[in-house]
């Protein structure tokens, strides 16, 4: 039997888990990459490898050195190097030695056939079509739950009275999710999860709002952006984040595989600033920070791994765009340098400093833009 | 009418086209000053702050020519063949430019996507015309002229000058041939390189850049990789490097590459696989605002005099 991997995404990690099960392998199942992860990926990653990239590679590491003999990873296609990845990737860790076979999943639209090539090498066990159906239905209300529980937690946390409550119930959501075995469990699930979250006692306030916008790993991973969301929860901070691992799934899956383009109105938003796509998600870090502003948010967070290029870019356009929009601006650059405490201190300052402009809402004071590194 | 053109990022693979074809729609073209410390210091103030060294350069020769033309010309450049596009940071490079340069309010932006057919050459060059009240035929005449320039450029490059460094030939006797690879605004820039590619011909070696290899022999290793990259100078720098290390035909390979480089973190990591395989020596040289001549002098010598080391043994060896 093969013994698959893939890279670690968080929560859903055991939905993959379920699904390449499912599908007839073995799986050892990556852990949460904590700092020995980050550091073995440095060590053996270029040095101006992005952030996402080390990690991965650790991740793919401490899983070979666990015994797994396929690795699998989403390609992706664009101008931004994400789609070279996995060659390098490949190319690094058979340099050091290790045996294995990498199976790339290409999104759809551009390499169906490859995509279907890849799938077959998955497929290990007989499943008639009836079987993929509730499999594909069963994964699909998986992610969305688990989305669901984590939005809720992002809502809930800023208003919680009890300290903590809110985290420790997002906890036992996870867990009870992560026990599910088929579409009916995860029905029922999703009615405790309402539940358990409503048993949260509330406060009644006007919480400060700061939208969350990046490049998609930093933003959908917790431990890639050292929790900044629960961070900014303690704070009595309401954070959204623009992207689900859902939605992102689905985007990348679907909208490819019918040439339409995803998220338009975002694009559209941010066409007179950004008029080219370019990879990444520089684009619609910026259209997602003017829908923020349209919402009445008080502040943006822009989270882009150190050299992430269409980033960088984004970062070039967005303190003019949050001028305009009067919404203040944090660009926070993540690497394996950034510390817990230091990026504390200025998501504080930041907070205190929407606060301070709310007041003064009146008065119009525009400072929005933090000055970054 | 006077129109700017920064000498920075893209300029040095094309200029001959650019400047040619707007002398010949009838316009002045000034092109700003070489990269100095001033151009750097404005590109470095303008620019974010974690973007690379190139594109903090073409921000400050954007500054350096505000004030003294009608335009500035920013292209962006999506693509030039079909295989591939450019790195993002020249997909967006008209807008970072805009909104990081405050009083730039004569920008001229021109989308260069021509890798699809044949004709969108001329098509753009058409419209670029129109905009300056041009005719069809003072563009086409301009637009012919321009591709003669470059044909001519290609040309001079393929017979081992480098004429943007105003190298014209180089001695065919070289006892060490180098190949020295890197996407043309690093390598051509002198300030930029701290003017690596002449000190190393003073050192009595042959260098041969991508530029100086024909594109038909860089395609055969088109299918080296299982994804093409996805960047047009990327690529062809990778391929330039295949054809070194397949054929043998240098003694070492340098890259010259900017810090914080996003795409080339990948294309450097596989160079440096692949030539640790065919025991090629192989340097990689990253540069940026504080890169120092001391240092990068000591480190070029060593390299040289390792080659010329090796190449005795093996000399020896064959006697
Ligand atoms: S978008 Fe940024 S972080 Fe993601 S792969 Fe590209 S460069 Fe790396
Ligand atoms: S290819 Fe590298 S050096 Fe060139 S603009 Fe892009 S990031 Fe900068």
């Amino acid at each position: 039997m093969r013994k698959v991997s893939f890279p670690y995404v968080g929560n859903a990690t055991i939905t993959f888990q379920k699904l390449m099960k499912a599908l007839g392998n073995d799986v050892v199942l990556p852990k949460r990459p904590t700092e020995e992860t980050l550091s073995l990926g440095t060590k053996y990653a270029p040095e101006f490898a992005c952030l996402p990239f080390k990690i991965v590679l650790g991740t793919y590491i401490e899983a070979l050195e666990a015994g797994a003999d396929t690795l699998v990873s989403t390609g992706g296609v664009g101008p931004c190097r994400a789609g070279l990845y996995t060659t390098l990737h490949e190319k690094i860790l058979k340099s050091l030695g290790y045996e294995f076979e990498m199976i790339t999943l290409e999104p759809p639209g551009r390499h169906l056939r490859d995509l279907v090539a890849s799938i077959k090498k998955l497929v290990n066990r007989k499943l008639s079509i009836a079987d993929y159906f509730r499999l594909g239905r069963f994964v699909w209300k998986e992610l969305q739950l688990l989305d669901k529980a984590e939005k809720l937690s992002h809502k809930i946390r800023p208003l919680e009275v009890k300290k903590g409550e809110t985290t420790r119930t997002y906890k036992k959501c996870a867990e009870l999710i992560a026990k599910a075995q088929n579409y009916r469990d995860l029905v029922e699930i999703e009615r405790e999860i309402e539940l358990l979250y409503e048993k949260i006692e509330k406060k009644d306030v006007d919480p400060i709002k700061i939208g969350i916008v990046g490049e998609i790993y930093v933003v959908i991973e917790p431990a890639a952006n050292l929790e900044i969301e629960e961070m900014l929860g303690d704070l009595g901070v309401y954070a959204e984040r623009s992207m689900f691992l859902a939605s992102y799934t689905f985007y990348n899956a679907v909208m490819d595989l019918f040439r339409m383009p995803g998220e338009r109105d975002v694009k559209k938003l941010a066409a007179p600033y950004f008029k080219e796509m370019c990879g990444g998600h520089g684009r619609e870090s910026v259209g997602n920070a003017i829908l923020f502003a349209k919402r009445g948010f008080d502040g943006v967070i822009q989270l882009s791994p150190f050299t992430c290029i269409p980033e960088i870019v984004a970062k070039s356009i967005l303190p003019k765009v949050c001028a305009e929009y009067d919404i203040g601006f944090l660009p926070v650059t993540l690497d394996e340098q950034t510390g817990k405490e230091g990026l504390r201190t200025r998501v504080e300052a930041f907070v205190d400093l929407l606060a301070a402009k709310r007041k003064k809402r009146k008065g119009d004071v525009v400072y929005g833009t933090l000055p970054g590194y | 009418m006077k129109i700017g053109i920064p000498r920075a990022l893209a300029y040095y693979a094309y200029y001959p086209f650019v400047n040619t074809f707007f002398e010949k729609l009838g316009l002045e073209v000034v092109v700003s000053d070489p990269t100095s410390k001033e151009i750097m210091d404005a590109g470095v103030e303008d620019a974010v702050a974690d973007a690379c060294v190139p594109i903090k350069l073409f921000h400050g020769h954007v500054r350096n020519l505000l004030g003294r033309v009608d335009y500035v010309f920013v292209p962006r450049l999506v693509s030039v063949n079909r295989e591939a596009t450019f790195c993002p940071k020249f997909l967006g490079l008209p807008d970072m430019v805009a909104c990081s340069i405050t009083n730039l309010n004569n920008m001229l932006e021109v989308r260069i996507d021509i890798g699809k057919r044949k004709r969108e050459l001329f098509l753009t060059c058409l419209r670029v015309g129109r905009k300056f009240r041009k005719g069809f035929f003072t563009a086409y005449n301009a637009y012919l002229k321009a591709l003669m320039s470059l044909k001519n450029y290609t040309h001079q490059f393929l017979q081992g000058g480098i004429p943007p460094l105003g190298v014209l030939t180089q001695k065919k006797s070289a006892d060490i041939k180098l190949g020295v690879v890197g996407y043309p605004y690093m390598l051509y820039d002198p300030y930029l390189s701290l003017d690596l590619i002449k000190k190393l011909i003073g050192m009595g070696t042959y260098v041969i850049t991508p530029e100086m290899v024909p594109e038909k022999v860089k395609q055969k290793y088109a299918g080296k990789l299982k994804k093409t990259l996805f960047w047009t100078f990327s690529n062809s720098v990778l391929r330039t490097a295949f054809h070194f290390l397949e054929t043998g035909c240098v003694d070492g390979i340098i890259h010259v590459t900017a810090f914080g480089c996003g795409p080339d973190f990948i294309v450097d990591k596989i160079m440096e696989l692949e030539a640790r395989d065919r025991n090629i020596p192989y340097l990689t040289i990253a540069l940026d605002e504080h890169t120092g001549q001391e240092g990068l002098n000591t480190r070029l010598e060593a390299f040289v005099d390792m080659l010329r080391r090796k190449r005795k043994v093996k000399e020896a060896a064959m006697l």
